[in-house]
């Protein structure tokens, strides 16, 4: 469960943040949609810890990220817009690492890469190193590694940049799952198509702020429009950021 | 401490199998200087043999004059040429290395007994010229003794009545001793060796990390940012010290082939003489390691960091040049210098000199207390976002 409140970050001139809300329940995808640069990033960078807000609270299941670091980052799993893998280590190599770094022990993380194999199909390639992989290798290793812990709350930025049909199709049915173990998931993306296919709930972004947030049928409703991207741009006020 | 010794482990794992850190750290060091060296002697050994053996060609204007002198050069193996027409011209232009002239009124001041004019035209700035230039003044100084002697002796004075000072060397340097003017430049190679091993683990760990995004991923993991850091710099001074090590074993291989054999130097580097010069240059492994993690951290890119490290890689150059230049006695106060305090410890280790241990100590103390010093800035440098960010 993730409580945002009139989140708020500047650099210098620029306001990346500005005065955001929104709750994420478990058991529930909750989608950031947003042109590019509209502040999603940044929302994430926060609630992970990695960037201390100007003003406004965050609470993770009850913690609190700039005086809980540690302790959110234990409950936390990223996969982060560019992967980051390790291209001199093999796919098992970079989930072990990150297991190590949870404090897992050798035995609980072989145990996990056994399951996470099998559940995202990584038999092929899990002793490859991951040079070369494809987009979609490369998204199950990056689940993969920020799932090996069990984390309850799962924060995705991206998640299908640059994957194809069927690539896209397994990480939805994967993220379905992780919904239906209770987790709190959140997914930012600009991709129209990945919120009306998977999230429960959509937070619209836009310079910054939240123009909107409710369930599809809830902003369709407000909107007053039959389709998801005509809402879109009616409640963002301007077409920026779609043909991106 | 778990944090830090996964990272270790990862990172030591990842850097082996990247060619080009092995080649950077493991590879460049410890083959290419000692070769280069020891080609760079063998190289000047041969040519300046090549220069002093070869037969002494030697123009000669006004050779009329002094038909004696002549006889005399040509016994000693010299070749007279015929006389040029502008010897200076011939030598500005490096026909010949060097031209003498007897001067017209020679015969003269000969026969008065007075000391007769021979000019000898030469560039000393050439350095190759300078072997020929000595072999002509040695054989004219020789002639003049000769005649000088002869003089005295029709005179009825014994020559030993010119000579009023009798010098005679005492020589106290050692085979080991002597062999410290053949490796003056081993502190400076190894300076540069624990640099040049550390550069790239140092800059792939940080600004390389940043490079390929995997850094923000790994800085959301339960570790304190200090812990990843450190675990980073390990693995880069681990790399320099392989560096350094092999380095000296393969000096300790390579040196016995050094062309010194007419010097009388003893260049065998002992197994304890290895050790001692590793735990006396193991510090600025730390240094290095520690002041190019944190210089690397800044930057966005490995590109950006390598235009950083060109002018880094000068810092270890300067307390070698300074020594070699301007060699000064060693004293206390100097081994709170570092670099400065391993190039003076290091010489004295080859010449086999006992050292004060608590020279030793302060060598390695103040290289320590700089080296954290600057590695506790560096472990903390990620705590500030601007720097996780930058470049994305």
């Amino acid at each position: 469960m993730i409580v945002v409140r009139d989140l708020r970050k500047s650099f210098g001139e620029v306001r990346a943040v500005n005065g955001v809300s929104f709750e994420a329940r478990d058991g529930e995808i909750t989608g950031l949609l947003g042109p590019n640069g509209a502040g999603k990033t940044t929302t994430l960078r926060m609630l992970y810890s990695l960037l201390p807000p100007d003003a406004g609270e965050i609470l993770i299941d009850g913690l609190d990220p700039t005086r809980d670091a540690m302790e959110i980052k234990r409950t936390l799993g990223v996969v982060p817009d560019n992967r980051g893998l390790y291209s001199r280590l093999t796919a098992r190599e970079n989930i072990s690492y990150y297991g190590e770094l949870h404090g897992l022990s050798r035995q609980q993380i072989s145990e996990r890469i056994r399951e996470l194999v099998e559940t995202l199909d990584m038999v092929d390639f899990i002793d490859r190193r991951t040079e070369g992989f494809s987009q979609g290798q490369r998204v199950k290793v990056a689940i993969a590694r920020a799932m090996v812990h069990e984390p309850q709350t799962v924060l995705l930025d991206e998640p299908s940049n640059g994957l194809d049909v069927m690539s896209t199709r397994a990480l939805r049915d994967y993220v379905r799952s992780l919904r239906s173990a209770g987790r709190s998931v959140v997914l930012s993306t600009h991709i129209m198509q990945e919120v009306a296919a998977l999230c429960d709930r959509i937070v619209i972004i836009a310079k910054g702020e939240v123009a909107a947030d409710g369930t599809a049928a809830e902003l369709l409703a407000r909107a007053g429009c039959d389709s998801l991207e005509d809402a879109f741009v009616r409640l963002i006020g301007s077409e920026e950021g779609l043909l991106a | 401490m778990r944090g830090l010794t996964t990272v270790f482990r990862k990172e030591v794992r990842e850097n082996i199998r990247d060619r080009r850190a092995l080649f950077n750290s493991l590879l460049l060091g410890p083959l290419l200087f000692p070769l280069l060296f020891v080609g760079m002697m063998w190289f000047l050994q041969s040519a300046e043999q090549e220069r002093a053996e070869q037969p002494l060609e030697l123009p000669v204007v006004g050779a009329g004059y002094a038909p004696n002198l002549m006889r005399y050069l040509e016994q000693q193996g010299a070749i007279i040429q015929p006389e040029p027409e502008d010897p200076e011209a011939m030598v500005r232009n490096q026909e010949t290395p060097v031209v003498i002239r007897i001067l017209p009124e020679f015969p003269e001041r000969w026969d008065e007994g007075l000391p007769a004019p021979v000019e000898v035209i030469m560039d000393p700035s050439r350095q190759e010229s300078n072997t020929a230039i000595r072999r002509v003044k040695g054989l004219l100084l020789g002639y003049g003794q000769r005649i000088g002697s002869l003089r005295l002796q029709l005179r009825g004075v014994s020559p030993q009545i010119a000579s009023p000072v009798m010098l005679k060397d005492v020589d106290l340097s050692t085979a080991k001793s002597r062999a410290i003017l053949a490796v003056i430049f081993l502190p400076y190679v190894l300076m540069i060796t624990a640099f040049t091993g550390a550069t790239h683990l140092a800059m792939d760990t940080t600004a390389g990390e940043k490079e390929r995004k995997s850094l923000e991923p790994l800085l959301i993991n339960p570790v304190p940012r200090w812990q990843i850091m450190t675990g980073k710099m390990l693995t880069t001074t681990a790399f320099a010290m392989a560096s350094l090590a092999l380095t000296l074993v393969s000096f300790r291989i390579v040196l016995p082939y050094m062309p010194i054999g007419a010097f009388g130097m003893d260049l065998t580097l002992g197994l304890m003489t290895l050790l001692r010069i590793l735990l006396v240059i193991s510090p600025v492994a730390i240094l290095a390691a520690a002041l190019l993690t944190l210089l690397a951290s800044f930057a966005k890119s490995y590109r950006e960091a390598q235009s950083y490290m060109g002018l880094v890689i000068l810092i270890p150059m300067i307390p070698s040049l300074i020594f070699m230049a301007n060699p000064i006695r060693a004293e206390a106060w100097m081994m709170t210098i570092p670099l400065f305090s391993q190039n003076i410890l290091i010489g004295e280790i080859i010449r086999e000199e006992s050292v004060a241990l608590t020279w030793y100590a302060m060598s390695v103390t103040s290289t320590l207390v700089i080296g954290l010093t600057l590695a506790v800035l560096a472990a903390t440098l990620y705590n500030r976002p601007r720097l996780i960010f930058s470049g994305s």
